[in-house]
């Protein structure tokens, strides 16, 4: 066997050439891999059509600051809600236990007069618990998760009651904590972060492109990846120089990029990302191949609680307080078709965590485009209802088309 | 391979197993060796899928012995086998329908600088190795980074082998690898068959097609209601012979035994 391994017909019949990556995509989406296509489609639609509703108000840089920061809390319990799904699980305690979380910390800071880097790590370490209970109860039982994460979204409602006492409403007062989502980078500093990113996001698939072709692999031609990183570097810059025209970017939205960043490379790169995709994909595959499949569902319940607690406390933080609605309404399901509009299937084994950071921006958009028309809340919540079953609607009719074929 | 070792490579005994009241094998013997292929035929309920399972480890025998490359060896859990070097290809396949070739191939074995499930995989280093031993077994795909719910129900076994022999697999099981096929898919997981043989690899085919059976075995040992019937040459033995044994309709007279048949009990 020689040591290059060139383009063998005989084996693998690679479709070569951009018209090629084209037809590739077209089967991944007859797959039921939608991919971020109906996003960055849904995005330019919405993004047009409340652009043209509010006179110019939507995408002016106030509106799109305040749009970053409404997203940081969502996208961030969305990231856990990616995960849980790609299991082909469901968490439908995130929203409570975000707010219970935040209680969690609101208590320790303000009543017990903690530090704020304390408080703010042990209501993470809460949730952390919190979905290992979940994730534990869910394999030893073997009980559908669905009930399990049910049984919690009431229990723990009961648990932020609990913590927030007779009070009902504790407002934030430490300095890190009001600060921690609304801290802003404006100037250089924004463009030295996108910079980061872009080199990150943009240069990765670069030099992977490089690796492949030397190591002999089939490589997509440069041009498509080129132009791929043009695009993210073009959107982050744009990005940027809008948000510095008014208060910058927001630590709450970095959080967020930051979070997807870690958990996007986890998922792709690290072996216990392809357990969770096995095990998503198909479980007693994953079991017989020896893969610990309890033991990866137990700790993906627990990071989905531990970036709910992070989400509830970035939402505290931007609210300066946490109640007794922390967490709840519509917080779950923002959460859930965040991930689900991103692209993440609700059966498991296909998405990725930009599904969170690009589903959320679809969500807020809405909610926050409806809040500029000053919409009745009757017609927002039949909206976003509308909005989720038919991207739903979509994964499964995509899903279906796959197993007929 | 370079061993020194000549017999068989997987030798069983007088293997016995009860299921409650049920008596599933009763001192059944089987042996396969290197580069060749054995087909374990039977009627249902011949206790064909029970020796497959006390063979990949997943049962353990009440009784009788398990020799591996002339070694008494224990197997009492599908890691044992595995870890002599015992491969087995489930009916359904046991592959990850999402996840693209080369993910399914390295499946809970995926290379990585480091052990544990924090580690950063190596794409580059499996999809090489992946491409290498498809090439070697010519496996026809699209691309190895394709997920496998694209691929045809020929390709999906092909593929499902092809992991067999990706560790340092000596023996294979095959349940039944043809059985969902069409003609094309079935000749061409024959064809795959015949160059696991041809790499050296001892093959254990369960099959109830008895003419692919003919198609590829060396030897082919009848089970007939937990019992062995006996281990024949495929090329002196019929399909209607086989038919007779497989269904009591004819026993083996033992002292007319074809050579191959009595190969497992040895010089005794």
């Amino acid at each position: 066997m020689s040591s290059t391994l060139e383009h063998d017909p005989r084996v693998i019949e690679e479709r070569a050439g951009i018209a090629g990556v084209i037809r590739g995509y077209g089967t991944r989406l007859r797959q039921g891999d939608i991919g971020q296509l109906p996003v960055l489609v849904g995005l330019l639609v919405i993004g047009t059509i409340f652009q043209i509703a509010s006179h110019g108000v939507f995408l002016n840089p106030f509106n799109l600051v305040n749009l970053t920061l409404q997203m940081a809390a969502g996208g961030t319990i969305a990231v856990g809600i990616v995960l849980v799904l790609l299991l082909g699980e469901i968490d439908l305690s995130a929203g409570v236990v975000s707010g219970m979380c935040a209680a969690v910390m609101a208590v320790l800071s303000v009543r017990t007069g903690l530090p704020a880097p304390a408080a703010i790590a042990l209501a993470i370490v809460t949730g952390m618990a919190v979905g290992a209970l979940h994730g534990v109860w869910i394999t030893r039982f073997g009980i559908p998760s669905f009930v399990v994460t049910l049984a919690g979204l009431i229990a723990w409602q009961g648990g932020l009651l609990r913590v927030l006492g007779k009070t009902g409403t504790i407002n934030l007062q430490d300095p890190l904590i009001t600060k921690l989502a609304g801290t802003f980078f404006t100037g250089v500093v924004a463009y030295a972060i996108a910079a980061a990113f872009i080199l990150y996001v943009a240069l990765g698939p670069l030099i992977s492109h490089r690796r492949r072709a030397a190591a002999g692999l089939t490589v997509p031609p440069l041009a498509v990846v080129v132009l791929r990183a043009g695009a993210i570097a073009v959107c982050s810059l744009v990005v940027v120089y809008v948000v510095n025209r008014d208060r910058g970017l927001s630590s709450g939205l970095l959080f967020l990029v930051l979070a997807v960043i870690v958990m996007d490379f986890v998922l792709r790169r690290m072996r216990f990302g392809r357990m969770i995709y096995a095990i998503g994909g198909n479980a007693e595959a994953a079991r017989r191949a020896g893969m610990p499949v309890k033991r990866v569902r137990a700790v993906v319940f627990m990071l989905a609680s531990a970036f709910a607690a992070w989400g509830g406390i970035l939402g505290a933080s931007r609210l300066l307080a946490v109640n007794q609605s922390a967490g709840q309404g519509d917080v779950l399901l923002n959460a859930i078709a965040a991930a689900v509009i991103g692209g993440t299937s609700l059966f498991g084994g296909r998405g990725s965590v930009w599904a969170a950071l690009l589903g959320i921006m679809v969500i807020q958009s809405i909610s926050n485009g409806m809040d500029l028309l000053s919409l009745a809340s009757s017609i927002k919540f039949m909206i976003t209802g509308g909005v989720l079953l038919s991207t739903v609607t979509i994964d499964a009719v995509l899903r279906r088309s796959k197993t007929t074929r | 391979m370079g061993t020194a070792h000549t017999g068989p490579l997987l030798e069983l005994q007088g293997i016995s197993k009860r299921f409650g009241a049920v008596q599933a094998l009763t001192d059944v013997r089987f042996d396969v060796s290197a580069g060749e292929v054995v087909a374990l035929v039977g009627d249902n309920g011949a206790g064909k899928s029970t020796l497959i399972k006390v063979l990949s480890g997943i049962h353990k025998a009440d009784s009788g012995s398990f020799r591996w490359q002339g070694h008494d060896v224990s197997v009492g859990s599908p890691n044992d086998a595995a870890r002599l070097g015992i491969a087995t290809v489930y009916q359904d396949l046991a592959l990850c329908d999402n996840l693209d070739v080369v993910a399914n191939l390295f499946l809970g074995h995926e290379l990585a600088t480091a052990g544990g499930p924090l580690a950063v995989m190596d794409e580059i280093a499996m999809e090489r190795k992946a491409v290498e031993v498809l090439r070697r077994l010519s496996v026809k795909i699209p691309s190895v980074r394709i997920p496998i719910a694209s691929l045809s129900g020929g390709q999906r076994q092909s593929v499902a082998v092809a992991r067999s022999v990706m560790g340092d697999n000596k023996v294979v099981l095959l349940d039944e690898p043809t059985a969902a096929l069409g003609v094309a898919q079935t000749h061409e997981v024959l064809e795959l068959v015949k160059r696991l043989r041809e790499q050296g690899l001892g093959v254990v085919l369960i099959s109830h097609n008895l003419s692919n059976v003919f198609e590829v075995a060396d030897r082919i040992t009848v089970l007939r209601l937990g019992r062995w019937v006996g281990t024949f040459d495929a090329k002196g033995v019929s399909h209607e012979q086989l038919v007779a044994f497989m269904t009591g309709a004819a026993t083996v007279p033992h002292d007319a035994l074809p050579a191959a048949a009595t190969s497992a009990a040895g010089p005794s």
